[in-house]
């Protein structure tokens, strides 16, 4: 057990928690964006950085990922981390300028504009934040997709912006995506997900007869846990 | 045994057995044989020193002078600007800019018959008289050329040319006559500092690695020199791969680590190829791979090519680029020297800082510290280049003055131009203004001044520069080399960027310079790996000592050095002009053209793209741009 | 296609940790990285096409389009730059109608930068398959382009 001071609150923490699980135990907030608990941390966004001292040291770093020490000081929203967040956020506006939650991020922060010509503005969606791509590796499995490209031009994408082989249709990539860049249709019995260019059959339920989850997805749940070939014949609202 | 034979001795079994292949070596050199060492360097190969090469074996043979004479192919020797360059021993005698058909004459006059050719000499700059022997030219004797130096003595791809001038005798001193605490020691008393940029302690980060938890260690040699402009580390690696690589070993065996990599930067084929020969000849003759000369120590050690990316530079995209991954840096809250290759402990270090650990153990920590500045110790190895005019590599001891090497050593501003700024430490560096002339060179001057040691590249620059412009082209490079992976590096340097085209485009504006340091201000502050963080310094300080510049191009609309083409136009002197034609010619646009028989040109403004083809083909000074 | 592959990934023992060097020689092999042999290398060593194709994409060394008969690399490296790089790059795409990393229609030569060769000494500096041309200005650029067939 360590023990430190986050925003002038003690706390005992146990080693090997970084400051952002400690932080969000005792109900202080700090935003993030590429973070997500089903996932190793990442240290993207860089909006969850937190101030943090030790004797006379003082550093900037991200909470998902510093490990807490023994007498740490930590301030999640001193002066100097929120002007570095708000430029963090102008940054993002300037990027998504017409996407409604990096919008209303922005705007939570004060921010209405970015400082940026307009005529350089951009109108994306995605903010390379990874978590598609981390999601389909960690959690799914499958690794269909990836961030591909270098620098400013870096984005996910499937292998060589083709329809994504290893793809099963289920859908983590959209859920877990926090601007909506990845879209995500199902239409009578088809799950289409256009960015990486794949359609899947959906499944129809035998009692109810509606299309529930893509065939593919449910083949690959029960080859890799054994199941037996009609188990998912029944939709889990009917079961 | 024949220095000439290409059977490689036998293999090595013990420290018994290295000492007496050294003396057998060093006396084979030790003959009445002149020999001539041939710089094949890759800075010379644009002057066809290969065919030099050929040409001097050709003619050796056909003056029959086998046994009088022997070629010894080298790597750098220094002054790049002068090449193809040639060294004859006994007698230090420097030729300079050789030429093919320079060379049965110096055979002829030179090896047999011990004759100066005058017009090979080297002018003395200021006195104007010819120069003899290499270490009276003012290039290298204000130099120290402890590392570098070993390059005019051997070929690189000949180990028994090492071994000849004394190496791996500290391998078999660190392996026999030192433990692993004392070798660490020696590293931490010497205060050798990393030569990749940082500076860290190298003992220091030894003495970590040794003591992190683990029983699979790794040793890296960091040969991904990617500042535009250094090529320091290639000189090293390419002309004395073996001094790098004795230098890996005896840390491989302090740290307790069995496996090392060599990491070399894709756009460097020589030195690749040069570490590769190096490498399985030191296998072959036991001193590297199992039981190294009897100690029972073993390391291997495999070389990988870079894929050409700056960020892999960075410590932990090398890393993961090891992994056969994306060279994408990852936090450093955790070190690398407790979890980094395979999330094992790993100590990576620069070529120049390894090349470094055999001379501290071979004359020790107390003479190693003599040289340098109470927080700097040793030398440094700067490629000094860009409006100088002496290009090359050049050793320096730190807490010599930026004056006395750009003038003393570089031999001033080519050109007779004025000098305007020196830039170290690449594009994480600062460009230094006229005042800071006398800094001394040293870790932590150079950093209180803006700026930082770097890896090596020293880029001095004159009135013809645009400051302005240096810090959109140092943007311009990151923003291509950023990896991507976190928001104010890859959005804040692309929006930098962007705000300093416009300024060189006359489109600035007030709030500007003020935005610029906004951002950089982020950057420093939140980026995840120092690509990011330091990707500021080239404006922070060109804002801070050429404000004026800035100024300049917001307020004025005008480019005071002549560069931005947006704010300069080219135009006839027609005073000057005698209507040669050579510009009409020259011209992609024909934006040129003739009025009349010895009538000056005329040039549409229209047309004209600002190339600059005309300006640079006019021999006349004809042209004029403002 | 498929021995010379297999010769390639056998070379590095099929280690995962090899990825980068194994495209190396993939791409010294056909000038460039066919999908073909990516696919393969997936395959073969158990690695996601995805994690192979953002290796490819992400390092400059690597090209996904066959590349031109001679490549030519000019430098950019901050010696050169200060010495008028940019204008020779700007001169020879020009004269070869192409942007740098294109290749020209007629597939004779691809045009790269390079931040850097070592050859400051004789900046700018330019080099064409392995031939360096040093001292390079724009006038000079039609004399070079023609030596190569």
């Amino acid at each position: 057990m360590v023990t430190l001071t986050i925003n002038g609150r003690e706390v005992k923490a146990e080693k090997g928690q970084t400051i952002l699980q400690v932080a969000r135990e005792i109900g202080i907030d700090i935003p993030t964006l590429c973070h997500n608990e089903a996932l190793e941390p990442y240290g993207a966004c860089r909006l969850c950085i937190v101030e943090v001292s030790k004797g006379k040291r003082t550093k900037i770093v991200t909470s998902c990922l510093y490990p807490v020490e023994e007498g740490l000081e930590v301030k999640t929203d001193s002066p100097r981390v929120i002007s570095n967040r708000k430029m963090i956020l102008e940054l993002l506006l300037a990027r998504c300028s017409k996407n409604k939650v990096i919008q209303r991020l922005a705007s939570q922060m004060g921010i209405e504009q970015p400082s940026f010509k307009s005529e350089y503005l951009e109108d994306n969606d995605c903010i390379v934040c990874g978590l598609c791509v981390r999601a389909c590796e960690q959690v799914v499995g499958v690794s269909a997709i990836s961030l591909v490209n270098r620098g400013i031009t870096k984005e996910p994408a499937s292998p060589f912006l083709e329809p994504a082989a290893d793809c099963i249709g289920c859908g983590s990539c959209y859920y877990i995506c926090p601007t909506g860049a990845i879209k995500m249709e199902d239409r009578k019995d088809t799950r289409i997900i256009y960015n990486w260019k794949v359609e899947f059959k959906l499944k129809k339920c035998k009692v109810c007869g509606n299309y529930w989850a893509p065939e593919k997805q449910l083949d690959y749940i029960k080859k890799k846990w054994n199941l037996p070939e009609d188990f998912f014949d029944i939709c889990p609202t009917c079961k | 045994m024949s220095a000439n034979t290409n059977e490689m001795p036998n293999k090595l079994c013990s420290k018994q057995d290295l000492e007496a292949l050294q003396k057998e070596l060093i006396n084979g050199r030790k003959s009445d044989r002149v020999f001539i060492s041939v710089c094949n360097g890759t800075a010379c190969h644009p002057y066809g020193c290969a065919q030099l090469i050929e040409t001097f074996k050709q003619e050796i043979s056909q003056q029959d002078l086998g046994n009088k004479a022997e070629l010894r192919i080298t790597g750098c020797h220094g002054l790049c600007e002068k090449g193809p360059i040639v060294v004859i021993q006994p007698g230090d005698i420097f030729y300079q800019q050789v030429k093919l058909e320079d060379v049965p004459e110096i055979l002829r006059e030179t090896i047999s018959k011990g004759n100066i050719i005058d017009r090979l000499l080297h002018t003395d700059p200021t006195t104007g008289s010819k120069i003899v022997h290499r270490h009276e030219i003012p290039f290298y004797r204000k130099q120290k050329r402890n590392i570098l130096g070993n390059n005019v003595e051997i070929n690189p791809t000949r180990i028994e040319d090492y071994i000849a001038i004394g190496g791996y005798t500290a391998l078999a001193k660190a392996l026999f006559e030192m433990t692993p605490e004392q070798i660490i020691e020696q590293i931490k008393r010497s205060g050798l500092r990393g030569r990749g940029g940082a500076g860290f302690p190298t003992g220091t980060k030894w003495e970590s690695c040794r003591h992190a938890p683990g029983d699979i260690k790794y040793v890296i040699v960091n040969a991904d020199e990617g500042d535009p402009g250094a090529y320091a580390n290639e000189g090293l690696l390419s002309g004395n791969p073996h001094s790098v690589l004795e230098g890996l070993i005896i840390g491989a065996y302090a740290i307790g680590a069995n496996q090392g990599y060599v990491y070399v930067r894709n756009e460097y084929p020589l030195a690749l190829a040069n570490i590769t020969t190096a490498l399985n000849q030191a296998q072959q003759l036991g001193l590297l791979g199992e039981n190294i000369l009897g100690s029972r120590f073993d390391l291997n050690v495999s070389i990988t090519r870079g894929g050409g990316a700056f960020v892999c530079g960075e410590s932990t995209a090398l890393m993961a680029s090891l992994e056969g991954k994306v060279g994408e840096p990852r936090a450093k809250y955790v070190h690398t020297v407790e979890k980094g290759l395979w999330d094992r402990p790993s100590d990576l270090n620069n070529v120049e800082t390894w090349a470094n650990v055999p001379v501290i153990i071979n004359k020790g920590a107390d003479w190693y510290r003599t040289l340098g500045t109470d927080s700097s110790k040793g030398t440094k190895i700067f490629s000094l280049v860009g409006k100088i005019s002496n290009t090359g590599l050049v050793e320096v001891p730190m807490g010599i003055t930026l004056r006395e090497i750009i003038y003393d050593i570089g031999g001033g501003i080519r050109g007779g131009k004025k000098f305007k700024a020196v830039q170290t430490g690449g594009p994480s560096g600062g460009c230094l203004p006229e005042k800071f002339l006398d800094l001394p060179v040293d870790f932590d001057e150079l950093t209180k001044a803006g700026s930082m040691m770097g890896s090596g590249g020293m880029i001095v620059m004159d009135e013809t520069t645009c400051m302005v412009d240096i810090a959109k082209y140092f943007l311009t490079f990151l923003e291509e080399e950023s990896c991507g992976k976190c928001v104010p590096c890859r959005e804040g340097i692309k929006r930098m960027r962007q705000i300093l085209n416009d300024i060189t485009e006359g489109k600035g504006g007030e709030e500007d310079i003020d935005l610029l340091e906004q951002l950089s201000a982020t950057l420093v502050d939140s980026s995840l790996c120092a690509l990011g963080s330091t990707a500021p310094n080239p404006v922070i300080t060109t804002i801070r000592y050429f404000r004026d510049e800035y100024e300049a191009h917001i307020k004025e609309k005008r480019c005071p050095a002549g560069v931005c083409k947006a704010l300069i136009s080219y135009y006839i002197i027609k005073e000057k002009c005698p209507g040669c034609g050579l510009c009409v010619k020259a011209c992609p646009q024909d934006a040129i053209t003739f009025i009349g028989k010895k009538k000056p040109v005329a040039l549409d403004e229209s047309k004209c793209i600002k190339c600059g083809a005309c300006y640079d083909v006019c021999k006349l000074g004809a042209v004029g741009r403002k | 296609m498929n021995e010379k592959v297999n010769a390639i990934i056998n070379k590095y023992n099929g280690d995962k940790g090899q990825l980068v060097s194994i495209l190396q020689d993939i791409q010294t092999e056909y000038y460039y990285l066919p999908k073909e042999a990516l696919i393969q290398v997936s395959e073969t060593i158990g690695i996601p096409a995805s994690r192979i194709y953002d290796v490819a994409t992400f390092f400059r060394a690597f090209s996904l389009e066959p590349r031109g008969k001679h490549l030519i690399n000019v430098c950019l490296g901050t010696a050169c730059h200060v010495r008028g790089a940019a204008r020779i790059l700007e001169e020879i795409e020009r004269n070869l109608a192409i942007k740098r990393a294109e290749t020209t229609k007629d597939r004779k030569f691809t045009l790269e930068t390079v931040n850097c060769m070592g050859c400051c000494a004789v900046g700018p500096a330019v080099k064409i398959d392995g031939e360096y041309f040093g001292h390079m200005s724009s006038d000079k650029v039609d004399n070079v382009l023609t030596k190569f067939e």
